[in-house]
């Protein structure tokens, strides 16, 4: 069975500070580390290679800096690392992405699974995972908490849904986002750490994915970002101050009205 | 491939793009110096353009529609229901929708896909809709990836809307990716904010990112539908005017379209979850400081009382004491509702994330230096077992139940 993982390098947003004269991101310093969901993601792929077999492959689009991440990838056990880098990628929205991504596993050829994690925390978007699966004309299940069986033809998967939760078929080969309640991310061995140091991680290129260039980067993205601005911060408000046998009825004063409208 | 943005010879080397850019794409090595652009970081936003004073950033236009944009029309509403019950969502869709329609001078459609969901359509009507497209199939019955995104395809191919919404539920994002990039449309993901600009009539979509701490606005200038998926509890749900009158418009689909190669085989409903808290008007969150899972039983009266649901931080849904289902912040659910009450929450940044655009946030917690009180509407710093009891049999008393 092969695995291919994808996996999108972001920066540590828990970092992330706003510079109050300039309003905008600073990102001097803030770590760039593997997107939390896409973690589960390389973990599942690792568990179920060790119950079929196979291997794991994990493939990120992004600037050269992203290679650290494959290499985290493979210091857990990932058995490989591609990387889609070319300045033609800039600009990719997630049609452009996901574009981008299947054309990389249609290079890659015989896959079973493709992994995601259920969206990258820095776009927050869960788009490119169903994104991938349309372009290659596969099935996906979404939002997967649990993989009940797997075998060489056919997966059964539970997707989480706001109110429970799916049992879910699908013949191979087909797409899986999931969430973090599907596993707990492994540390990397130092026999592993040994391996990603030494592995040749593998640079494609538009040009070696044979791209209609009309759907890569900027041009292949309909959407385009027309204003970034940050929210305005909230501030903290009033502190109701006393005894409880004081605080409460206070609250319960100012919540009622709230509470009564939000029940119609 | 030459590079899609670049900084020319009018540049005076006065760094305004450097602070301009969102993404820290710009650096400048040192003064006097041209700065240049990461163009791997860089997302083409056009922050610094606009920033540079002395028009000395150049950046490639897409080229222009390949379509006839004129073509399309209607604003489309997708009718997200769960064994026939239309979903809260659609509601706000259609009373957002209305407004766009209006402002486009164009109608706003329902699309409704199921089985047996005929008496509905009367429902969608009520709600705004002039018009609903119905298809009708018992293999819709149940929500699928494939046949569900295979009928809108071919519907949006046969009618062209201009603008589609759908709900940014877990069944809403999945659907709807996969129909965008099958009609090559652009779909901007969990909305908070639309508008139709006056001058381009194009639907500008405004969106948190990196978990709220960036908006950004974004819209489709070439392709259409603009299809966008909207957070819950955001817009205004239409009011209700059973004497409105639409049309239902019964389609045809080819059966072929209706297969699915992947198969739900059952669906397992949450003992524990009594309401869904993407939608709850009132969520009464727990963390850390409630110690035990037993006492989340403190938490469950209180939202009884006041019909809140129960949301709960990383911290205790890690502890195994409440399903993941119920977490509120950047690895779980983001919510918006009415009133948001942390119990024993300390307010991390990744908490903060999922819940900061709530109206009202009321924070109890017995540290008085808890960053969820720098966010707080209404913050005590006291002991939740005494405070929590007293909540709940004050609050029974007031709405008196």
């Amino acid at each position: 069975m092969r695995y291919v993982v994808c996996i999108k390098q972001v920066p540590e947003t828990t970092d992330v500070k706003i510079n109050p004269e300039t309003n905008t991101l600073m990102r001097d310093g803030v770590a760039a580390i593997i997107n939390p969901f896409d973690m589960y993601a390389i973990e599942e792929g690792l568990r179920l290679k060790a119950k079929t077999g196979g291997t794991v492959t994990v493939l990120s689009m992004g600037p050269p800096q992203a290679d650290a991440a494959l290499r985290e990838a493979i210091s857990m056990g990932a058995d490989d690392g591609i990387l889609l880098s070319d300045r033609a990628f800039a600009g990719s929205d997630t049609w452009a992405t996901s574009y981008t991504l299947a054309m990389a596993i249609r290079k890659i050829g015989a896959f079973d699974i493709i992994l995601c994690g259920k969206q990258a925390s820095d776009g927050d978007t869960a788009q490119v995972g169903p994104g991938i699966a349309i372009h290659l004309d596969l099935p996906q299940i979404t939002y997967v908490r649990k993989i009940e069986s797997i075998d060489e033809k056919t997966i059964v998967a539970e997707r989480l849904m706001e109110n429970g939760y799916e049992v879910i078929q699908a013949p191979l080969p087909c797409v899986l986002t999931v969430v973090k309640e599907i596993n707990e991310p492994r540390l990397p061995s130092l026999k592993g750490k040994l391996a990603a140091k030494k592995a040749v991680i593998t640079t494609w290129k538009a040009a070696d994915l044979q791209c209609d260039p009309k759907c890569i980067g900027l041009e292949g993205s309909p959407t385009k970002v027309v204003k970034i601005f940050t929210p305005p911060a909230r501030q903290g408000g009033e502190m109701l101050k006393g005894e409880p046998s004081e605080v409460v009825p206070q609250l319960i004063a100012k919540l009622k009205d709230a509470i009564l409208g939000a029940a119609n | 491939m030459s590079d899609p943005i670049k900084i020319n010879e009018k540049c005076v080397f006065c760094g305004a793009c450097v602070k301009a850019c969102p993404f820290g794409a710009i650096t400048q090595a040192e003064r006097k110096t041209v700065p240049v652009i990461d163009l791997m970081k860089c997302t083409l936003c056009g922050a610094c353009v606009a920033a540079c004073k002395f028009d000395a950033i150049w950046m490639k236009e897409k080229s222009a529609a390949k379509i006839d944009l004129s073509s399309f029309k209607d604003v489309w509403v997708f009718a997200e229901q769960h064994d026939g019950v239309i979903q809260s969502i659609t509601f706000e869709l259609l009373g957002e929708g209305r407004k766009l329609a209006d402002s486009l001078g164009m109608k706003l459609c329902a699309v409704l896909l199921g089985s047996n969901v005929q008496k509905q359509t009367a429902e969608l009507i009520a709600r705004g809709a002039d018009k609903v497209y119905l298809v009708d199939r018992p293999a819709l019955e149940h929500f699928q990836d494939e046949s569900y995104a295979n009928v809108l395809i071919d519907l949006v191919k046969r009618h062209k809307p201009n603008v589609f919404l759908c709900g940014a539920s877990t069944i809403g994002r999945s659907l709807v990716s996969r129909v965008a990039v099958r009609v090559n449309a652009g779909l901007t993901a969990d909305c908070t904010a639309l508008a139709i600009d006056p001058k381009t009539l194009n639907l500008l979509q405004t969106r948190p990112a990196f978990g709220g701490n960036i908006m950004a606005t974004i819209e489709t200038p070439n392709a259409r539908p603009q299809m966008a998926t909207v957070r819950h509890k955001v817009m205004k749900e239409a009011e209700v005017n059973p004497a409105r009158k639409g049309e239902v418009s019964m389609e045809t689909i080819a059966e072929v379209l209706l297969q699915s190669k992947a198969r739900r085989l059952k669906f397992v409903p949450e003992v524990e979850t009594t309401m869904n808290i993407a939608e709850a008007n009132i969520i009464v969150s727990g963390g850390r400081g409630l110690q035990t899972p037993e006492n989340f039983a403190l938490l469950r009266e209180l939202a009884d009382v006041i019909g809140a649901g129960v949301g709960a931080s990383r911290a205790a849904v890690d502890s195994n004491w409440i399903p993941y289902s119920h977490q509120v912040g950047q690895t779980g659910k983001t919510v918006c509702p009415k009133i948001y009450i942390a119990v024993g929450i300390s307010g991390q940044i990744q908490h903060l994330a999922g819940m900061q655009s709530s109206d009202i946030i009321v924070a109890i917690n017995k540290d008085a230096d808890a960053p969820i009180f720098k966010v707080a509407t209404y913050g005590i710093v006291g002991d939740l077992f005494e405070i929590l009891p007293l909540l709940t049999q004050q609050f029974r008393k007031v709405l008196g139940k």
